[in-house]
């Protein structure tokens, strides 16, 4: 919980924002010291306000914060780094908005995590420069499972136990990892996993991000990474990601014009 | 709502009911707002209500800029003394008339009605996107200007609608960004006063 002085300081980072009454807003951020929590920006929907520049979503701030009863209220606010990069481009934008929200929706009020705080900064910057962003996504989506609580089996068999055996084999997000083929029938929803598509999960979860950046994976396998992971964070969370849709929906448009030129 | 009113009179309740619903009315201000219409004269009120009635029953979308309006295509789109060749795009029909409080625009308009905003899970089709591909197909808008929010939100908005309408061939322009009028410089955030040293203008006569 934050401390129990009228005013505190704090760094973070504004994960979304949601309209209030006439020309407030009610922020979601992720501070370092705090974990997750809300707080309310008066006046910011205003041409003429001095915050609203500096409380945009996916900026890392300082802030000043002083306790409300309900929630509490920014009274001031320096901006870090804005993310320039991510802003002025689409396809990037959609990422770094995906990463907001999974970050809003895995973590709880209040819960003080500095590895995710760190994780999320890491992968706002690795976004803004990486050739492969969708990379930089995935190793946010394991590190992040993990950090939540949710990392997924990727040794065993979570059926039998057993080792698994270096062939295709199955994942099940249901049944919270990978499954052999002996343990498949019966299991909700198991997919085929390949070999090599467990090789990649493995490295996502057990290698650095240079590790990951090294590793050249083609873009069939990258889809099916990307589809195991998806699968198992909705069933995790058991709801759709939102900011998912707009980066398909983008894809989709991209492979028309591509067809149309 | 439902055991603090069940010692008012059923329609009241009711209409007090109906208040709390509406945007930043909370239960003291239904409570005000309705026994105020109470003891307002039975004209004022039945005025009042055919006002509601009516905005629900006339008003609706012009069919080609998707502003709110009586008569259908509205007033904007049917003025013969507006320039034909350039489009404003807004977010909200309120926009609208902001830009027109202004009068230094005289060319037609097209609300959305929203930004895209892919957390909340708001997307391209849930905006009158297709409605605006459809009318700068037809050939007479030469230049576009995009006026959608400058918050992260209209940026994506926009970036998506540039990248959309680039094909076509038009003039594509946004609102510039930067410090607002009676602002300070030392509060400005890093993004608009990189924006306003971007955008900045020849001053003329010096």
């Amino acid at each position: 919980m934050p401390p129990r002085a009228r005013l505190y300081k704090t760094e973070a980072i504004i994960l979304r924002g949601r309209k209030l009454g006439e020309a407030d807003r009610i922020l979601t951020l992720f501070t370092p010291t705090f974990g997750k929590m809300e707080a309310k920006a008066k006046g910011v929907r205003k041409t003429t306000s001095r915050l609203s520049g500096h409380l945009q979503p996916l900026n890392r701030c300082q802030l000043q914060l002083a306790r409300g009863h309900v929630s509490d209220v920014i009274t001031g606010c320096e901006t870090l780094a804005s993310f320039r990069g991510l802003r002025d481009d689409l396809d990037l934008l959609s990422r770094a908005l995906y990463v907001a929200e999974l970050t809003d929706r895995m973590t709880a009020d209040h819960v003080q995590s500095l590895p995710t705080y760190r994780l999320l900064l890491d992968t706002l910057g690795r976004l803004e420069s990486s050739p492969a962003p969708d990379t930089v996504l995935r190793f946010f989506e394991m590190q992040l499972l993990d950090q939540s609580g949710f990392r997924p089996e990727l040794e065993r068999c979570v059926g039998c136990g057993n080792a698994l055996e270096p062939v295709d084999n199955f994942f099940a997000p249901v049944a919270g990892g990978t499954v052999c083929r002996q343990c498949v029938p019966g299991l909700a929803g198991p997919r085929v996993m390949t070999l090599n598509g467990l090789k990649v999960l493995r490295l996502l979860q057990r290698g650095s991000y240079n590790d990951v950046a090294r590793v050249n994976v083609p873009p069939a396998l990258a889809e099916e990474v990307e589809r195991h992971l998806r699968s198992y964070i909705i069933g995790v969370l058991e709801r759709n990601v939102n900011a998912a849709a707009f980066i398909d929906h983008l894809r989709r448009e991209g492979a028309r014009t591509k067809i149309e030129v | 709502m439902n055991e603090r009113t069940t010692s008012t009179a059923a329609p009241l309740a009711r209409l007090i009911e109906e208040f709390y619903r509406l945007p930043g009315i909370g239960p003291k201000s239904a409570q005000r707002l309705a026994y105020y219409l109470l003891r307002m004269p039975a004209a004022d009120a039945h005025s009042l209500a055919e006002a509601i009635v009516e905005v629900k029953d006339k008003v609706t979308l012009c069919s080609t800029c998707q502003n709110v309006t009586e008569v259908d295509p509205c007033r904007i789109c049917t003025d013969s003394g507006r320039d034909r060749s350039i489009m404003c795009v807004v977010e909200e029909p309120l926009d609208i008339l902001a830009l027109e409080r202004t009068g230094s625009y005289h060319g037609l308009y097209h609300v959305l009605h929203g930004a895209i905003s892919p957390m909340d899970g708001i997307g391209p089709d849930d905006l009158k996107v297709s409605e605006l591909l459809d009318r700068l197909r037809a050939g007479e808008t030469k230049e576009i200007i995009l006026a959608t929010n400058p918050n992260l939100e209209g940026e994506a908005t926009s970036m998506y609608l540039s990248r959309l309408i680039g094909p076509l061939g038009l003039r594509v322009t946004r609102l510039a960004r930067g410090l607002p009028a009676g602002g300070d410089l030392e509060y400005a955030d890093d993004l608009t006063l990189t924006r306003a040293i971007e955008g900045r203008q020849e001053m003329d006569g010096a």
